[in-house]
């Protein structure tokens, strides 16, 4: 099982670099988020998989089950809440800019470098 | 007394509230000056306490060691709140004179506190985890920060600011994992016990690759550096300095964190690499700083030649090199938010920060002059002042240990900060002012609250050169605790 | 989107949703829910009138500032630390009391139940301080 969901953490990894390589910002925004998730679960699987255990179990029932590791479901709550804040900022900057300038071309954003 | 550590977290937690519930804008810069005073004083107090026991460390909630999350203060982490402390305090006062109408105080302070949090947060955590998160505070405060206003540019430098710093957010975070994967902790002493005996711990290289080049993108290294150059330009001149002085440094201390407490088997390759970064880091840095005439552009680049010499440290890795990253980096913090600060007033005088526009500064305002000198000289490394024992320790570490190309190289790029700081001394000071729409600009007399914060940075800038000898003994305490770290290993996991 | 049968069920449902919200509040210390889950379906359940009107401009009451949802709730979670101290251990230690209620054996509060619900209204403010930026028009 830990084997298919690495694979489709790679998976989400490709389609995350593809789509940060294209020119329009909203599929670039697009890429963030498949990485994001990528990465979550990668943190999740971490801790390896183990089904159908609970993380906690009632003190001193000394049961001898496999359990769950829980810090990892925690962290990987923290982040999801953490990439959803993100997320919805970049939309938001992306609409403002879309606004004031009128183009979702990155190969238009060239008047604050070098 | 142990609470105290947590308080510079909690003291700009509590003005964010206020600054939620009373939202006048007179009010609001009354807070953020009584608030960052209070965070000098409190850092200070941390500061006192720590130099009597050596490494403090507070365990959130109660829960034992590597469970729970643990906040640690120790050498590095209390001169680092002092001084992002001081700067903050800056600041706030500058931000009073210097924010335009269309920007509302409340706002502003609420998300500078909100920085301060992150900042504070991320120099005080033991667990890598916690980092993670305080990391991403900081940079969504950041975030609302840089395009607040909402010009043009600034969304734009806004989107590159985003995009590269969320993408190195996503490998620490990887990096997080992959390291949990390995080890099952995440607290930092912890880990460094773990990581001491292990002799699978070349391993942890994956783990430690991503950390590397997340850290990079946040301290603007070499190959990453690219962001910081197309944003920090764009907003108002006191939100690039807060950027300037606070942001990158973080990733530096970051670095001298891990790559001293747990990620220090193969030190061969991770040295290696970390000076050819830093060598690469100062001349890029330096010769595009060399190339440009505009004033947030040229200090723009030049903090990323200097985050080159912070690394040097970090890669010559003996506890003099240590301790002359320490020093650089707290004299650079420094005189960078004062180099910024001033680029504001003269901005301000002029109405454009483009050098060839300006010049004659000198004649109408010698005062300006010298709190510019005073910084720049820093910056170059001339002697009395903070920079020049600060470049001094880094070569003479660099010398000693027989690492000649990163000294000498580091010395080339002293000459080329040494270039830039005269280039923009002569042109905004010597020069005569060119006959063009902003020679009429009448020059108006600096008010008190205007060039308060760069004297406050500048008389520190001076004070450190003239009593180098004593943070110098700091700061090799603090490499000391660092090269051997068993007793912060030992507060945090014994209590 | 202006359809009478969503505009006339947004009024009810709301509070139908919001009083959901509020238990898996409750439930949340040992069972699924909690502050942040019940924080976002009530926050939810707030816009959701405004998407039914087609209208965040709407004058209303609830949708008016969300920061001050924020500062409620920041400023619970602020009190929530506040026992710890004073009893003496490290900060954020839970600190429970039993209330004596009739009928039941006794109600649990503690700190990190006033922790959770000053989550629960922190992401009620932050839920509708990102439907409101992405929603508004010039």
């Amino acid at each position: 099982m830990e084997i298919i969901l690495a694979i489709v953490v790679g998976l989400l990894y490709t389609v995350g670099v593809y789509l940060l390589l294209r020119r329009s910002i909203l599929k670039f925004i697009i890429g963030l988020i498949f990485m994001s998730n990528a990465t979550n679960l990668l943190v999740f699987l971490s801790a390896g998989l183990v089904p159908g255990s609970p993380a906690f179990v009632q003190a001193g029932s000394g049961s001898s089950a496999p359990l769950a590791d829980p810090l990892p479901q925690a962290l990987v709550l923290t982040a999801i809440v953490i990439g959803l804040g993100i997320v919805v900022f970049t939309l938001a900057l992306k609409y403002k800019f879309f606004e004031t300038t009128g183009t979702d071309d990155l190969d238009q954003l060239k008047k604050t470098d070098n | 007394m142990i609470t105290f550590v947590a308080l510079p977290i909690l003291l700009p937690f509590i003005f964010i509230i206020s600054l939620l519930v009373f939202r006048s804008d007179r009010l609001a810069g009354w807070l953020g000056v009584f608030g960052s005073g209070l965070l000098i004083l409190l850092s200070g107090y941390l500061f006192i306490l720590v130099q009597k026991h050596g490494v403090i460390a507070l365990q959130m909630g109660g829960w034992e060691a590597p469970f729970g999350i643990t906040l640690v203060v120790d050498f590095l982490s209390a001169i680092m709140l002092v001084v992002a402390a001081l700067i903050v305090f800056s600041i706030a006062i500058y931000a009073l004179r210097f924010l335009p109408k269309t920007i509302r105080l409340n706002r502003f302070f609420i998300f500078f506190f909100g920085l301060t949090m992150g900042l504070n947060g991320a120099f005080v955590t033991g667990d890598v985890f916690n980092l993670f998160v305080w990391f991403e505070v900081m940079l969504m405060s950041s975030f609302v920060l840089i395009t607040l206003g909402r010009t043009k540019e600034q969304l734009e430098g806004g989107i590159k600011y985003m995009s590269l710093n969320l993408i190195g957010s996503l490998l620490f975070l990887a990096g997080v994992g992959l390291l949990y994967g390995k080890t099952g902790t995440l607290n930092m002493a912890h880990l460094a016990e773990i990581l001491k005996n292990d002799n699978q711990a070349i391993l942890m290289n994956t783990s430690a690759v991503l950390f590397f080049v997340a850290f990079g993108i946040k301290a603007a290294v070499f190959p990453l550096y690219f962001w910081l150059p197309a944003s920090y330009h764009t907003p108002n001149i006191t939100i690039s300095s807060l950027f300037a002085g606070l942001l990158t440094k973080v990733g530096v201390y970051t670095f001298i964190r891990f790559f001293t407490l747990f990620f220090v088997h193969d030190q061969q390759f991770w040295h290696q690499l970390l000076l050819i970064t830093a060598g690469f880091t100062m001349v890029a840095g330096g010769m595009a700083a060399a190339a440009h005439y505009e004033t947030r552009r040229i200090l723009s680049y030049h903090i990323i030649s200097q985050i080159g010499y912070m690394i040097m440290g970090l890669g010559i890795f003996t506890p003099l090199a240590i301790a002359g990253a320490i020093f650089f980096t707290i004299h650079n913090m420094i005189a960078k938010t004062n180099t910024f600060l001033v680029a504001g007033m003269i901005a301000k005088a002029r109405g454009t920060f483009e050098l060839k526009e300006v010049g004659g500064l000198f004649k109408q305002s010698p005062f300006l002059a010298i709190l510019f000198m005073v910084p720049a000289f820093a910056l170059a490394g001339v002697p009395p002042i903070s920079g020049f024992f600060a470049k001094f320790i880094l070569i003479k570490a660099g010398l000693e240990n027989g690492n000649y190309v990163i000294t000498a190289v580091a010395i080339l790029t002293g000459m080329l900060t040494l270039y830039s700081m005269i280039k923009i001394w002569n042109e905004a000071f010597l020069k005569a002012q060119p006959a063009n729409e902003y020679a009429s600009t009448p020059f108006k007399k600096l008010k008190f609250a205007e060039y308060f914060p760069s004297v406050l940075l500048g008389a520190t800038s001076i004070l450190m050169g003239l009593f180098a000898a004593y943070l110098f003994d700091f700061t090799m305490n603090a490499a000391n605790q660092l090269i051997d770290p068993s007793l912060y290993i030992e507060t945090v996991l014994k209590g | 989107m202006n359809s009478v049968i969503l505009q006339l069920a947004a009024k009810y449902l709301r509070w139908l949703l919001i009083s959901f919200a509020v238990l898996a509040l409750l439930r949340g210390h040992n069972n699924p829910g909690g502050g942040f889950i019940g924080g976002l379906m009530a926050g939810l359940a707030i816009v959701y009138k405004g998407f039914a009107f087609n209208a965040f401009q709407v004058k209303e009451k609830l949708l008016k500032r969300p920061e001050r949802y924020m500062g409620l709730g920041l400023f619970l979670i602020l009190l929530s630390f506040i026992p710890s101290v004073f009893a003496g251990k490290p900060l954020m230690t839970g600190i429970w009391i039993t209330v004596p209620v009739p009928f039941f054996s006794g109600i649990k509060l503690g700190t990190p139940f006033l922790f959770d619900i000053g989550v629960f209204f922190t992401v009620i403010g932050v839920t509708l301080l990102f439907v409101f930026s992405l929603t508004q028009k010039k």
